[in-house]
C-alpha cells in the first residue's frame, strides 16, 4: 500500500512564495519541490516560521493577499496548474477535489449553525442532490467517522459537541465529497493526547478505504510516527530533507532533521536513587474547589464543577513532582490554589511547615519569594509595555531590593538562562517564544524561590525549543536546589523532567508513584490509556529507547 | 509589520485630518495675535460680505466674523478637550474599578454607568448648564458628564480582558498590590482603545459646545462656533454666511476627528484594519 501510484496526485515546481517587503526574511516558502502519490500520507515538519503552512495555504490559494503572494514555480494537481486556474474554477476544486482540515475546530465551524446543517451545506453547493439525500449523506459521513448518536448530533452546534467530536465533523465535512486531495495542518494539536490517538487512528483508516492522498502538518515527530507514508522537512522556507517515514526516524540525512528527532522527548523515564525520602516542602492536604453552583444576582444557578476534589500530595525537598492530566483534569486549578491565585474551598497547603492556604494577600506577601510560578504562554505572560528588566525585578522590589541591585541581579539571572544581560533594556516583543519562556523562568527565579509551580510551561513551544526549556528548567533546578511541580499534559515532557508523578483525572487523582514505576506498569485505566495514546509510542520505546538513557544527567543520581 | 507611525502617518485620512486639525490649533493658540482685539468689539457697518472687507466680512451687529471664527476656535477646542479629558478621567477611574474588582462593585457601578446612559445626552447636557447657569465650567462639565459612560464601558471591557493575562497573574504572585497591578500592569494595556474613543468624543463634545452655545447656553462673553450660528440664525436669507461658514468649520473640524480617530483605531489595531 505505501508504494507510491505511478501518477502523483499533487506536484509541487519550484514554488516561492514573497514575504512582505518589511517581513526578516524575503520568502516564506523557496523554490520547494513535492510531490504527493495517491493513496500516500505525507507528513510536512517544521518548527513555527518554517513555512510549511504557508505552502499549505497556496495550494488552496488562500494566502493572505496582496503582500504574501506566488513569486514563482508551478502546483500540479492531476496535472493541472492550480495557480493559472481562474477563480470559479478554483471555488469548484476547492472542498470537492481538495479539502482542508484546521487546526482549531472551534473557529473552524460556524458556531450559529448546527454541525449537520454545516456539512449538509458542502454538497448543497457542490451537488445536485434533493434534501433526503443529501440528509442520508450526512448520516452516513457521521456514522464513518465515528461519531456517536449521528442523529442527535446532528442539530447540535458547535459549543455542545467535545473538541475531539468537532473535529471529526470537520473531517466529515473534508471527506464529504470524496477529495483526492486532504490536507491537514496540525488537525490534532488542539486536542487532548488520548483524542488526538483516536483523530489519528480514524484519519489512517479513512485515508486508506478512499484511497485519498493527504499532506499532513505537524511539528511533532511523535506524529508523524504515527501516520506517516513519507517526510518532509522544512526550515525557514526550505526543503531540508524528504523519504520515507523510516528513513527519517531511523537515519536522519541532515542535521537539522536529527537535531529535530533527537528533540522529542523519550518516554523513558528517568532514573532516580530513591535511597531517602526527602522531607517535604509542599504539603497539599484534602484540597478542593468547586466552581459555580451559587446564585448570581438574579438568582441564576450555575451547575456546580468539582474541579478539584480532595487532593492530597507532597513534594519533596529538591524534587520535582508531574502533575498529569487532560484538559479539564483540574491540574492548572489544583496549582492556582497551591500558590494562592484561587481560594480552595477547603483543605490546606503547607510550604516548608508553614500554612499558606487561607492566607490574606498581605500576610501572603512575604511568602511569595519562597513559591514561583512559570506560566504556559510566553506571549501572554510578559507585560508588553514593560522592560524585561523591569519584570525580572519586579519580585526583588516588592520584597524591599533596591532597583538597582535587583537589575544588576537581573542581568545575572539572564546570564544564568542563556540569554544576554543587555536583553534588560528591551522590551518583549523583540524575543522569540523560547526566548520569553526564557525570560519568564528568570522572572520566577528572582526571589530566590524554594519551590516553582511550572504550569505547562512547554506546551506551548516548538519540539525543538521545548527540549532547551526543559533541559534548562532540569539544570538550574539541581544547580539551585529547587523543588518543583510540575503541571503538564504530556507524558513524555514528564518523564524528562519529573522523579515522581501524580496522574489526575476530573479532579481526583487516579494514581500516584515514581516515575519509572508508573511508567513500566500502569495500575489504573486511565493512565494506561494516557500512555497508550503518546503519539509515537512505539518508536520512542523501541528504536530511540537505547539512546535515550544519555540524556539522563548523571547529577540526579545523588 | 510596519510601525505604528509608518502606518498611521501614511494614511491619507491622518494626512487631511490632521492638516485641518493643526490650521484651527494654530487659529486657537494664536488668536490674540492673527486677529487682535475683542472679538464682540463693534468694528464696521453690519453685513459686509465676505472678502469685501474685514477677510470673512462683518455679522449683524457689525462684528468681524473672521476674528469671531479665530477666537471660538480657542473656547469650542479649550472646552470641547476639557470635557473630554474630564470624561475619560472619570470614566477611567469608574471602568478600571468596575472591571477589576467584578462582582458587586462592578454591578452597582454599571448600573450606574446606565442610568447615566439611558438619559438623552444633550437634554441632560441643557438641564445641567440650566441648573448650574451658563459657564464656561459649567459647560464642561455638562460634557463631561454627558461622555464619560462610553469611555467606562470601553475600559471596563479591557480591563476584564487585561486582568485575565498571565503577566497580571505574574504580578500577583510577585506580591503587587491591587493599585500598582491596575496602575502599572493593566491599565497601560488598555490604553489603545481609550485613546481612540476619547478622540472620537472630542467630535461629540464640539457638537454639543455648539449646540449649548446655539441655543443661548453657552458661557456669556465667550466667543464660540455655536454662538455665532446661534445670532446669526434669524438672518439666514439675507446674509448666509454668518452661518454657513462657521456651519462648515464645525462640519470640517468635526469629520477630521473622526477621521484621525479611525485612522488611529486601525493604526493601533493593525490585524482588524487587515480584514
Amino acid at each position: 500500500m505505501t508504494t507510491p501510484a505511478p501518477v502523483p496526485a499533487l506536484v509541487i515546481e519550484g514554488l516561492t512564495v514573497a514575504l512582505p517587503s518589511w517581513s526578516d526574511r524575503r520568502h516564506a516558502v523557496e523554490d520547494l519541490t513535492l510531490e504527493i502519490a495517491r493513496n500516500e500520507i505525507l507528513c510536512v515538519v517544521g518548527e513555527s516560521g518554517s513555512g510549511k503552512s504557508v505552502m499549505a495555504k497556496s495550494i488552496l490559494r488562500l494566502l493572505p493577499g496582496p503582500h504574501v503572494r506566488v513569486t514563482g514555480g508551478r502546483i500540479l494537481f492531476q496535472g493541472n496548474d492550480i495557480l493559472a486556474l481562474n477563480d470559479s474554477a478554483m471555488r469548484a476544486l476547492r472542498g470537492s477535489a481538495i479539502s482542508m482540515i484546521f487546526q482549531e475546530p472551534m473557529t473552524a465551524l460556524n458556531p450559529l449553525m448546527t454541525v449537520g446543517r454545516q456539512t449538509d451545506e458542502v454538497f448543497d453547493v457542490h451537488t445536485e442532490l434533493d434534501a433526503t439525500a443529501r440528509r442520508q449523506r450526512v448520516m452516513a459521513l457521521f456514522e464513518d467517522v465515528q461519531l456517536p448518536e449521528p442523529e442527535r448530533l446532528y442539530n447540535s452546534y458547535p459549543h455542545e459537541l467535545s473538541g475531539g467530536q468537532r473535529q471529526r465533523v470537520m473531517i466529515a465535512m473534508a471527506l464529504a465529497l470524496e477529495p483526492a486531495l486532504i490536507i491537514a495542518d496540525e488537525p490534532t494539536t488542539a486536542l487532548d493526547v488520548t483524542t488526538q490517538a483516536q483523530i489519528l487512528r480514524l484519519l489512517k483508516d479513512l485515508q486508506r478505504r478512499h484511497g485519498t492522498a493527504v499532506l499532513f502538518i505537524t511539528h511533532d515527530f511523535g506524529v508523524v510516527s504515527e501516520i506517516a507514508d513519507r517526510v518532509a522537512v522544512m526550515r525557514q522556507g526550505k526543503l531540508v530533507e524528504v523519504g520515507t517515514v523510516e528513513g527519517v526516524l531511523k537515519s536522519p540525512q541532515a542535521d537539522y532533521t536529527r537535531a529535530l528527532v533527537d528533540a522529542v522527548p523519550s518516554l523513558i523515564p528517568r532514573h532516580v536513587a530513591t535511597a531517602a525520602a526527602p522531607d517535604p516542602i509542599l504539603q497539599v492536604d484534602g484540597l478542593s474547589k468547586t466552581y459555580g453552583g451559587r446564585s448570581g444576582l438574579f438568582g441564576m444557578r450555575g451547575r456546580a464543577v468539582r474541579a478539584v476534589d480532595q487532593i492530597t500530595l507532597e513534594v519533596g525537598r529538591g524534587r520535582s513532582l508531574a502533575v498529569v492530566g487532560e484538559s479539564g483534569s483540574g491540574k492548572s486549578t489544583l496549582a492556582r490554589c497551591i500558590i494562592g491565585l484561587e481560594t480552595a474551598d477547603v483543605g490546606s497547603v503547607r510550604l516548608d511547615g508553614q500554612t499558606i492556604s487561607g492566607l490574606s494577600r498581605a500576610e501572603m506577601r512575604p511568602l511569595r519569594q519562597h513559591i514561583q510560578m512559570v506560566f504556559q504562554d510566553p506571549f501572554a505572560s510578559l507585560n508588553p509595555r514593560h522592560k524585561v528588566g523591569d519584570i525580572i525585578a519586579l519580585g526583588p522590589v516588592i520584597q524591599g531590593v533596591a532597583k538597582s541591585a535587583a537589575w544588576e541581579e537581573a542581568r545575572n539571572l539572564l546570564r544564568l538562562v542563556g540569554l544576554q544581560p543587555e536583553a534588560v533594556d528591551r522590551y518583549p516583543h523583540e524575543f522569540s517564544g523560547g526566548q520569553r519562556q526564557r525570560i519568564g523562568i528568570a522572572r520566577a527565579l528572582a526571589v530566590k524561590p524554594k519551590l516553582i509551580i511550572a504550569d505547562e510551561p512547554v506546551s506551548a513551544l516548538d519540539v525543538s525549543v521545548q527540549k532547551q526549556v526543559l533541559e534548562l528548567l532540569d539544570d538550574l533546578r539541581l544547580k539551585l536546589g529547587l523543588s518543583m511541580l510540575f503541571i503538564t499534559h504530556d507524558l513524555r515532557v514528564a518523564a524528562h523532567v519529573c522523579e515522581d508523578v501524580v496522574v489526575m483525572s476530573n479532579g481526583v487523582i487516579v494514581e500516584r508513584g515514581p516515575t519509572a514505576e508508573i511508567f513500566a506498569s500502569p495500575k489504573h485505566q486511565y493512565t494506561k490509556a494516557l500512555l497508550d495514546a503518546v503519539p509515537g509510542k512505539s518508536w520512542l520505546g523501541g528504536a530511540r529507547g537505547a539512546t535515550a538513557d544519555f540524556s539522563i544527567s548523571p547529577a540526579v543520581a545523588n | 509589520m510596519k510601525s505604528f507611525q509608518q502606518r498611521f502617518f501614511g494614511d491619507i485620512r491622518v494626512i487631511a485630518g490632521l492638516s485641518w486639525l493643526l490650521f484651527v490649533l494654530v487659529f486657537a493658540v494664536f488668536a490674540p495675535f492673527l486677529a487682535p482685539g475683542d472679538p464682540f468689539a463693534i468694528v464696521d457697518k453690519p453685513f459686509i460680505k465676505p472678502f469685501e472687507g474685514y477677510g470673512l466680512g462683518t455679522d449683524s451687529l457689525g462684528r468681524n466674523l473672521y476674528g469671531g471664527l479665530a477666537h471660538g476656535a480657542r473656547a469650542t477646542l479649550f472646552i470641547a478637550v476639557l470635557g473630554t479629558v474630564a470624561a475619560a478621567a472619570f470614566g477611567t477611574l469608574v471602568g478600571a474599578v468596575a472591571g477589576f474588582y467584578g462582582g458587586v462593585i462592578d454591578a452597582c457601578l454599571m448600573r450606574i454607568t446606565e442610568f447615566f446612559q439611558t438619559i438623552p445626552s444633550f437634554l441632560f447636557a441643557i438641564v445641567l448648564v440650566a441648573i448650574l447657569s451658563p459657564s464656561v465650567p459649567s459647560v464642561v462639565i455638562a460634557i463631561a458628564t454627558v461622555s464619560w459612560p462610553p469611555i467606562a464601558r470601553v475600559v471596563r471591557g479591557e480591563v476584564l480582558s487585561v486582568k485575565q493575562r498571565e503577566y497580571v497573574l505574574a504580578a500577583v504572585i510577585a506580591g503587587q498590590k491591587d493599585l500598582s497591578i491596575l496602575v502599572q500592569q493593566v491599565l497601560p494595556n488598555t490604553l489603545s482603545p481609550l485613546i481612540v474613543t476619547s478622540s472620537l468624543l472630542v467630535a461629540t463634545a464640539i457638537l454639543v459646545e455648539s449646540a449649548l452655545s446655539f441655543l443661548g447656553l453657552g458661557a456669556p462673553n465667550v466667543m464660540s462656533w455655536g454662538f455665532m450660528i446661534g445670532s446669526g440664525r434669524q438672518f439666514l436669507r439675507d446674509a448666509w454666511w454668518l452661518v454657513t461658514i462657521p456651519g462648515v468649520v464645525i462640519l470640517v473640524t468635526v469629520m477630521s476627528i473622526n477621521l484621525v480617530g479611525e485612522a488611529l483605531n486601525d493604526a493601533l489595531n493593525p490585524r482588524l484594519a487587515a480584514l
